[in-house]
């Protein structure tokens, strides 16, 4: 690794610009990373308020806070923000640090378009929550925005929402034609596509299925202005239209985004648990694989959303069969850990505690989606709590537990500090706890027969109701003490050293903590 | 540091917050697990959700069974040294193949089932089943009866001012009936945007989408009323639109459809009777409490920016014509869907009386008042 010593001794080039200029003008993906992170952090936050007026009017029933009209439109912009807003750019913040660092780059191949995909991000967000004050209220269709419920009936803010969703999209075909660009054509000498991290690789997967979908939902929502503002009838049973296409094209675009929102987080997984485990990742080819297949159903099961549409029966079998498939790879993926962990020597800091509650209630959320899977039980499951504790499940512990893991992971790394590792534990303790105790008696609730979406429900929902509210507020509270830790991390704290953890593995590590401005400006040789 | 805390604590600091939830008070089987339901299909569905819900445990049983083995053996303190093995190919062809029997296993009486449910759907009754933003409308096809069917639960429960009754929100006015042992088919749509009928106990739910008709059917053994709710997002109500189906012997369902006829028939006449001011206003508050608050609230305003208020519009205040063609024809493009079909000539001419009375418009306006006969004139066909 001479080579990474000699990047060191060109770093006296130029250190970062001050002032607010450093951050609006920036190129450098440490900086783009820190505000993706930042924004998604923001984000996090808002949409966690709104999830909290949910439950806070899902504590007994009978309507007491807020409005049926109200109520829709927070669960509207809950959804779309956590999805949009939190789980998504969160992802983009960590690769836009890590993929270049962990292919031995200098930054991210098209740096001016980072730049502009993270600075239309802000707008879109403050357009789709300006309508919060607009007349006739924010978006209240649900994040799945159906047709005609979010043409027709929509309403005025609706034009708004589509621009919004426009502005996101356009922001991520950026990023991952950046990611895609950069993994491929500025790996470091040696590194095959077969050496690269899993973090990498996942985020690889991810920026494809990303440039796949995206224009999909732009179509979507471009039908629906054409829709609203220009007489088209696409989604319009009274033009001739037909408001079942609509889904169709939505869960075209929204089965493979539901992926594209976990596959990042089994990279960041991997890395993890082969770091404290000690012990090299088991079964990375299979890895590999398996994203690879997960990536490539998710184009083929989108219907699964729709078995209660009436659907042809040779459709429900097929898209039935081959939602079952996905079990096959997502359950090696879970082999493949669990086996690197099987005869390690592990120790449990707040990144590995992290990490082994997503296996674990990641996989609880897998076997709900199997269940889920099962087109005569879906009749009953379909648009109740369960589907919510479902998806709740993979992307609360399983898609957000990931990205904490991963913060905690690599800021020691960002920072050149360590983090509290007694309050990072704390935060994990705290978050596993609450997590659980908010969603896992939604699977109750949902099976007795409560549905989503409801303001307000019959009596033999109310104990557990109270209950999962309880949880939430607990979960909602421990996310300050992590805003806490990371503030905390950024003043100060240890020292980290350039390896941070004792068994790291990957050329992240081969820099010292906190890395300089501009790193690997000459290229690391892999062997 | 974490090691300050013994290792029973740890445990206890997971598990505590969850020993009451095992309490057996609050955790009856129905309030936690799909109901079996009344029907052949809804038990079969039943029994599969079991099968698989017992296959996911015994699983989960395993596979963490190892990995929690593996966070207590193969811990730093108990393996200071970590193994170096990284690959099995016979193993990863194991654990692929193995899962995938299982799920074979699972699809065969999963596909099983399914074909039931799409086999045979010719009915001896036929219903159809109309969606409407927030209520639901039934047409009995063979014997020409159609009704609307509304949230009976009163808003003062709702908004916590009287106490909630036992079937606070899954009680309607006016239930769907079907006779024991017939098969019934639901011919299921919608009128404005989608909604989806669900009846747990028959384990049926189509979604009723606007230019579509779907179908399902069921045949149901044991008389009773059967409560189901929509469970497609449809806008501010979508709470507050149950489903109800009581379930009769065979004589009871031919009286109640010898009732129903009579019924309609009762209507009719009353259309042909001169009518009150007060009478016409007191009834038309009972058809605005029913069909209109909803949007138009109760104190005529609507709400800014969605629904017109109806209180000081000049429309309701001047334009009796107006009045009457926009109750019976719907607007376009907005949620004011046309009621020709939901009410009957006297309730349509209460309530466009009422709105043109109440809130002061009585003041406001010219105050002219509609009386059934004018509906009736508006219906005929225009020369």
């Amino acid at each position: 690794m001479s080579a990474v010593i000699e990047s060191h001794e060109q770093d006296h080039h130029h250190g970062p610009p001050k002032g607010i200029t450093r951050w609006l003008f920036t190129t450098n993906h440490k900086d783009i990373g820190t505000l993706y992170l930042w924004l998604s952090f923001a984000m996090f936050l808002i949409g966690g308020a709104m999830a909290l007026v949910i439950r806070a009017e899902l504590f007994a029933p009978g309507m007491q806070i807020v409005e049926p009209e109200f109520y829709n439109q927070m669960l509207t912009l809950h959804g779309l923000i956590m999805v949009f807003g939190a789980v998504m750019p969160a992802f983009v913040g960590l690769a836009n640090w890590q993929v270049p660092m962990q292919v031995g780059a200098p930054d991210m191949a098209l740096p001016r378009m980072n730049n502009l995909s993270f600075w239309i991000l802000p707008f879109a967000f403050i357009v789709l929550l300006s309508s919060l004050f607009m007349e006739g209220g924010a978006p209240n269709f649900g994040w799945t925005f159906y047709a005609p419920l979010s043409t027709t009936y929509a309403p005025p803010s609706v034009t708004f929402f589509i621009f919004s969703i426009h502005i996101m999209g356009a922001s991520s075909i950026m990023g991952s034609i950046n990611v895609i660009v950069t993994i491929m054509n500025m790996r470091a000498p040696g590194m095959t596509l077969m050496k690269m991290p899993l973090f990498v690789w996942s985020w690889l997967i991810t920026a494809y299925l990303l440039i796949a979908v995206m224009p999909v939902l732009a179509g979507a929502v471009t039908m629906m202005l054409m829709d609203i503002h220009f007489g088209t009838s696409f989604f319009n049973a009274a033009g001739g239209g037909d408001p079942v296409l609509f889904q169709h094209i939505f869960w075209f675009f929204g089965h493979p985004e539901v992926y594209i929102m976990i596959l990042p987080a089994f990279g960041i997984t991997s890395h993890i648990i082969e770091t404290f485990s000690r012990k090299q990742l088991f079964g990375y080819t299979s890895m590999v694989w398996a994203m690879t297949s997960i990536a490539i159903l998710s184009f083929v099961v989108w219907a699964h959303h729709m078995f209660t549409v009436g659907m042809p029966l040779a459709a429900e079998l097929f898209f039935m069969w081959a939602t079952m498939l996905i079990a096959v790879p997502t359950g090696v993926k879970v082999f493949n850990w669990i086996t690197t962990m099987f005869k390690g020597s592990i120790s449990y800091e707040t990144p590995m505690l992290f990490a082994i509650a997503f296996v674990v209630l990641f996989t609880i959320g897998g076997f709900s989606g199997l269940m889920l899977a099962i087109t005569p039980a879906d009749f009953q499951y379909h648009d109740t709590y369960f589907v919510v504790a479902h998806f709740h499940y993979v992307l609360v512990p399983g898609s957000i537990f990931a990205i904490m893991a991963g913060v905690y992971f690599w800021i020691p790394k960002w920072t050149g500090n360590m983090y509290d590792e007694r309050l990072g534990r704390l935060h994990f303790w705290l978050s596993f706890i609450s997590v659980n105790i908010t969603f896992f008696p939604q699977h109750w609730v949902g099976l007795a027969g409560m549905p989503r979406r409801y303001p307000d429900y019959a009596l033999q929902f109310a104990d557990w109701n109270m209950v999962s509210t309880v949880g939430a507020f607990m979960f909602g509270a421990s996310q300050i003490l992590f805003l806490f830790i990371v503030l905390k991390t950024l003043m100060g704290g240890k020292k980290a050293t350039a390896e941070v953890w004792e068994s790291s593995r990957g050329l992240e590590w081969t820099l010292e903590s906190p890395p300089p401005y501009h790193t690997f400006t000459t290229p690391p040789k892999v062997n | 540091m974490l090691n300050r805390i013994s290792r029973s604590n740890k445990f206890s600091l997971i598990f505590t917050p969850f020993l009451f939830l095992t309490q057996p008070t609050l955790a009856a089987w129905y309030d936690i697990n799909m109901t079996k339901g009344v029907t052949t299909v809804s038990n079969e569905v039943f029994d599969l959700h079991m099968l698989i819900f017992w296959v996911c445990v015994v699983i989960g049983i395993v596979v963490f069974g190892v990995m929690f083995y593996s966070m207590f053996a193969h811990s730093k303190k108990r393996n200071p040294n970590s193994a170096t093995f990284h690959e099995n190919t016979k193993l990863e062809i194991v654990w692929t193949i193995v899962p995938f029997l299982i799920l074979v296993l699972m699809a065969i009486p999963a596909s099983n089932t399914l074909m039931n449910i799409y086999k045979d759907v010719e009915g001896d009754i036929n219903i159809q089943v109309v969606g409407y933003q927030w209520k639901w409308q039934y047409k009995y096809l063979e014997d020409d009866i159609d009704f609307f069917s509304n949230l009976k639960t009163d808003w003062d429960e709702i908004y916590n001012k009287t106490p909630k009754g036992e079937f606070y929100l899954q009680e309607v006015d006016e239930p769907v009936v079907i006779p024991v042992g017939k098969k019934v088919r639901f011919l299921i749509t919608a009128n404005d945007v989608i909604h989806s009928w669900w009846m747990p106990d028959f384990a049926i739910k189509q979604d009723a989408i606007p230019g579509f008709i779907n179908t399902a059917w069921t045949v149901v053994d044991k008389p009773g009323t059967y409560r189901g709710k929509c469970t497609e997002l449809c806008g501010k109500n979508h709470a507050f639109m149950p489903v109800v189906v009581r379930v009769v012997s065979d004589e009871d369902y031919k009286e109640w459809v010898s009732n129903k006829k009579a019924e309609a028939y009762r209507m009719a006449e009353l259309t042909e009777k001169n009518w009150t001011v007060e009478e016409l206003e007191t009834r038309g508050e009972g058809v605005y409490q029913k069909n209109c608050i909803a949007c138009h609230q109760t104190n005529g305003q609507g709400i800014p920016g969605i629904f017109p208020p109806l209180a000081g519009s000049d429309m309701v205040l001047n334009n009796k014509a107006k009045n009457i063609e926009i109750l019976m024809e719907g607007v376009q493009g907005t949620a004011m869907q046309s009621f020709a079909n939901q009410l009957s000539e006297v309730d349509m001419a209460a309530v466009i009386t009422y709105t043109r009375l109440a809130w002061g418009n009585a003041d406001d306006g010219n105050g002219e008042i509609v009386v059934p006969k004018d509906i009736v004139e508006y219906k005929k066909p225009k020369a």
